[in-house]
């Protein structure tokens, strides 16, 4: 099947977080998952997590080169986010037989593999970030984050010149990738 | 200052931000230094992992914002959840249904086939001890004519017993314990003495199940015995146990010996207990002692392909059944179980002789 040019734009959107595109995937399949998730012992909270869960599955679809729908973006939301609620019941040890659900699914293990590893790595970085401290956290979400440049960032934080800044954030650097990578090492070694 | 100045050119050899030569140069130095490779490769993770955490984050922000932008101008409405239980209950409920059904119709299967299983095997292995009587007690009743004619039988006229078996006191009063299965079918019951006398006797307690009968005589001339020579073992048996026993495979009381073989009976049944001891059609609902008098057991059954596997109902299953019949008939509130041996210690010939006038034949008309 071949996807909808409609669609297509849709996610080139998605690909580039253009807002417009979000919007409109939102308005046209949000209210689908919800009802999926409250019919199957889920909250509202709990829908959304799973909605926008599968809308990163999306974004990392649509960026990657070999992106190929090859189905409707709705059997594909629904697919994902039937699969990661199934996912969350089990790890909630909720019993569940089955999702009730009657759409059409299309296989999306590999995409929930993929998205479970990074999202390992996301939570580390965040807890990484977390644990730097200001003013170090703001200097690397600016530089490396929004990609302001050093001479900018000088300005913002009050560094008389570009070298100073680039010393504070060498320093910063070095603290955030010895709390990123000790958590990285133990992650792996379990 | 170094290290700051080699992530500098790293970050710009990544970026692609080196001029021509400067990264020719640096990839010479990767090249010879494996140390400076390693930091090049981490770094190159470490980055993209960076680029990936950014491109999330503010994805999620997006996200985000046009969730709550869409809950606000009420494009996409958030419907309050059900009360849950209520819905799971709704939703369950054929599936509910159908498993409630399906376990009450395993249950009724299993129940069926166990009963009918169990009486199966009873029939086909195990064979009840009660004696038919058939040409011994004809041939009985002639060798002693002159005697029994003599006596005033309180049989009913005309009527041949249908089935015979043992029984004893359990209590002085009169009351005798004996097999269901004895007296099953009979109408009318009369237990004799090993002197021949007849006493008439009325069903006080009858339970299948469990095959325990009690018999209350009910005759005038019955002599109350004030104390039992035996009482009932309370405890188990052990393995090896030397036993006795007693009982009317004949018109004659007649005595064994053995052994306590297993201390469950047929097929594991814990209500029964296996005895190595003779026994045949009649012995059923006899007591089974211990060397001290004590009952460890009444015969009931035997494996029909066996030789000498006797299976006894325990006494402290009949003491059960004693104590539950006496909670629920008032007419058993009287009944006492003899507490303590008399004949410990004793001669067997002793024991015998004190024992066997509180071992009855019970035939049943």
């Amino acid at each position: 099947m071949k996807t909808d040019p409609r669609e297509i734009a849709l996610l080139e959107g998605l690909a580039k977080n253009d807002r417009q595109a979000i919007e409109t995937i939102y308005k046209q399949h949000y209210n689908m998952v919800q009802a999926l998730i409250l019919n199957n012992n889920g909250s509202v909270d709990d829908a959304r997590d799973i909605f926008q869960e599968a809308m990163i599955v999306l974004y990392e679809k649509a960026k990657s080169d070999s992106f190929e729908l090859n189905c409707l973006l709705k059997t594909y939301l629904y697919s994902v986010c039937r699969r990661l609620w199934l996912k969350r019941l089990q790890q909630q040890q909720k019993f569940v037989s089955d999702v009730n659900g009657l759409e059409e699914l299309v296989p999306v293990e590999e995409e929930l593999d993929a998205l479970g590893q990074r999202n390992i790595a996301y939570q580390m970085m965040e807890k990484a970030m977390m644990n730097l401290g200001e003013p170090c956290r703001s200097l690397i979400d600016a530089f490396y984050l929004q990609k302001k440049s050093m001479t900018e960032i000088a300005g913002n934080f009050g560094y008389t010149n570009a070298d100073n800044a680039k010393n504070q954030k060498y320093k910063c650097l070095m603290r955030l990738k010895k709390l990123f990578f000790s958590a990285y090492k133990n992650n792996n070694n379990l | 200052m170094e290290d700051l100045q080699l992530m500098d050119a790293i970050e710009r050899y990544l970026r692609n931000e080196m001029p021509q030569e400067e990264k020719a140069h640096f990839e010479q130095l990767r090249k010879s230094n494996p140390e400076i490779d390693q930091l090049v490769v981490e770094h190159t993770m470490f980055l993209q992992q960076m680029d990936q955490f950014g491109e999330w984050k503010n994805l999620k922000s997006t996200l985000q914002d046009v969730h709550h932008q869409l809950t606000e101008s009420g494009e996409i409405t958030e419907t309050a959840p059900k009360a849950t239980v209520v819905s799971i209950f709704r939703k369950y409920k054929k599936v509910m249904g159908v498993a409630a059904s399906i376990a009450g119709i395993t249950t009724l299967l299993i129940a069926g086939g166990v009963s009918w299983y169990t009486r199966q095997a009873s029939n086909a292995e195990l064979q009840q001890l009660r004696r038919e009587f058939k040409i011994e007690v004809a041939n009985k009743k002639n060798e002693v004519l002159d005697e029994v004619i003599s006596k005033i039988s309180k049989a009913p006229v005309d009527a041949e017993p249908i089935s015979g078996g043992t029984g004893f006191l359990i209590d002085g009063k009169g009351y005798l314990v004996t097999n269901a299965h004895v007296i099953k079918g009979g109408s009318t019951f009369i237990v004799q003495n090993n002197k021949g006398q007849e006493f008439r006797a009325q069903t006080a307690y009858v339970n299948y199940n469990s095959d325990v009968a009690i018999l209350k005589i009910s005759d005038d001339d019955f002599k109350v015995h004030s104390v039992l020579p035996y009482s009932f073992r309370k405890g188990g048996s052990d393995l090896g146990e030397p036993l006795f026993t007693l009982g009317f495979p004949r018109e004659e009381i007649v005595y064994n010996e053995g052994y306590m073989s297993a201390k469950t009976g047929y097929n594991g049944d814990t209500l029964t207990c296996q005895i190595g001891v003779p026994a045949n059609p009649g012995n059923s609902g006899g007591p089974v002692f211990n060397r001290n008098g004590e009952v460890i057991g009444i015969i009931n059954t035997r494996l029909k392909q066996a030789e000498g596997v006797v299976f006894a109902l325990t006494a402290k299953n009949i003491i059960r059944t004693l104590e539950t019949i006496k909670k629920e008939d008032s007419t058993f509130r009287n009944l006492k179980l003899p507490s303590n041996t008399q004949i410990k210690g004793m001669d067997r010939v002793q024991q015998i002789k004190k024992i066997e006038d509180c071992v009855f034949m019970v035939k049943s008309y």
